[in-house]
């Protein structure tokens, strides 16, 4: 119980490192996951294409060999990044490419004559994308999102392995220590659990608030 | 352009689906302030004519003309150029259009449908445009329905919310695409009515109907297609007077009850 205390406020600070490297990658990946999706959906050939190669094979791997991709390849492209920007590039790549999935699936179920409206009268592509597709796509938008929001959590405890000290490297340190595995690992287990219930809890709501009958 | 010149001006239009030519050449004038009823069989080709009048579905040969202008293609160069997303939007905003599933935006009030057009292209302010949406609700007979959903509306209303949307944004033309086919039919009434009432007001209008008797009295022309082509093209009497000259025609007209609205 004292090794938990003791280490409380070593781990906090793991613990915003976690969180920021999250809010980065899940802001990032929000952009670029909609603007993909937009793309492989409604987009002309040229950018539908390479876009869904894209999609597939980034989630066709897993995310440890993504992350140790970038971190070891950027180098060779004469990028010098550090580390951080490394394995957040990586998790980014990652999570936009399920996000781009999730925007497709959403803004699909919307049917044709919904676009048509707006086209008749005189929306622009945006336009129709902005006022009439994604306010109605956003409820089937919502639950699989927050899901990539809890794996993009639970992923981040991957940056660790590039030596980032994160939630997940701090109480390894800890446990170097202290040679006290399993109360770290479970007070470890805790604070992942908490941040991704609450979000679990969030989706509910917000599912709960958008499960207006307006079809 | 000159006066007579027809508002709407169709010459020469060809459109396939895949190996089916539905659309064979078809020439077609609007002049403005007409009504001009479009029946035939389904598969004729009619819906697509009339889709093809805003692009919503493009066309591989001929022209449509809108006011003098070239819809879908810029002629301007000499070569046959795709229009890009605003030019077709501007386009469009001047060609107002009502479905047969209604499509209204279910996220919206029914003023709130008609007023998108308004914000968003035509750029009124949101007092302006609320002002103008409720006015065009109320003269489709919708005052009480000022904040519904359209969920929370019969087909002939909803129907009607589709009819103030493209009319708000006083197109040059109206095309109405089987507006009633959805429809119970004690509710066809009510939203043919409407119509009428902008058929008297001078709205010009195009319109693919399975109402034979609304379309005898409503229009200013009939024109009746078959297989991609326009087959007959009259006055209502020519159309509709006993016994039609054209054979195909003779068999549809056959087929069709003529009910009383």
């Amino acid at each position: 119980m004292n090794v938990m205390l003791n280490s409380l406020p070593f781990l906090m600070q793991g613990l915003l490192v976690t969180l920021r490297v999250s809010g980065i990658v899940v802001a990032a990946a929000l952009v670029l996951g909609v603007l993909f999706g937009v793309g492989l959906s409604f987009g002309p050939r040229w950018v539908a294409w390479p876009l869904r190669i894209y999609s597939d094979l980034i989630r066709g791997l897993p995310l440890l060999v993504l992350i140790f991709c970038v971190y070891y390849m950027l180098p060779l492209t004469g990028l010098n990044v550090t580390s951080f920007w490394a394995a957040v590039a990586a998790l980014a790549a990652f999570q936009s490419a399920h996000v781009a999935e999730v925007t497709r699936g959403a803004v699909q179920s919307i049917p044709p004559g919904q676009h048509e409206a707006g086209k008749s009268i005189g929306l622009t592509f945006s336009q129709r994308m902005i006022y009439v597709v994604f306010p109605q796509a956003l409820r089937r938008f919502l639950p699989p999102w927050i899901n990539t929001v809890v794996s993009t959590v639970q992923g981040s405890a991957l940056v660790s392995l590039v030596g980032i000290v994160d939630l997940m490297l701090a109480i390894q340190q800890v446990i170097g220590r202290t040679f006290k595995p399993m109360p770290m690992y479970i007070l470890g287990a805790l604070i992942y659990f908490v941040i991704n219930y609450a979000l679990s809890l969030m989706s509910r709501m917000l599912e709960a608030r958008f499960a207006y009958v307006r079809e | 352009m000159s006066g007579n010149d027809p508002l709407v001006k169709v010459r020469g239009l060809t459109k396939s689906f895949g190996a089916n030519q539905v659309l064979q050449g078809v020439d077609l004038d609007v002049p403005k302030g007409s009504v001009v009823s479009i029946i035939g069989a389904s598969g004729s080709g009619k819906t697509t004519l009339l889709r093809c009048v805003n692009l919503l579905e493009t066309y591989d040969g001929g022209s449509i003309e809108v006011d003098g202008v070239e819809v879908g293609y810029d002629l301007s160069d000499g070569r046959r150029r795709p229009r890009g997303e605003r030019e077709l939007a501007g386009i469009r905003a001047d060609i107002g259009m009502v479905f047969q599933l209604f499509n209204l935006f279910p996220h919206l009030t029914a003023t709130e449908n008609v007023m998108l057009g308004l914000r968003k292209v035509r750029g009124m302010g949101k007092a302006e445009a609320r002002a103008a949406a409720e006015q065009w609700l109320v003269r489709v007979g919708l005052a009480d329905k000022l904040e519904s959903l359209p969920i929370e509306l019969s087909g002939g209303q909803q129907q009607r919310v589709g009819i103030a949307r493209a009319v708000a944004m006083n197109p040059k033309v109206l095309l109405l695409d089987e507006i009633t086919s959805a429809l119970d039919p004690e509710l066809v009434g009510e939203v043919l009515k409407v119509v009428r009432e902008l058929a008297r007001d001078g709205m010009t209008m195009m319109l693919v109907t399975h109402e034979m008797t609304f379309a005898r009295d409503v229009s200013s022309r009939v024109v009746f297609m078959d297989g991609g082509r326009v087959a007959v093209e009259g006055s209502p009497k020519d159309v509709f007077g006993a016994p039609a000259q054209h054979e195909r025609l003779r068999g549809f007209l056959a087929r069709i009850e003529l009910r009383d609205i």
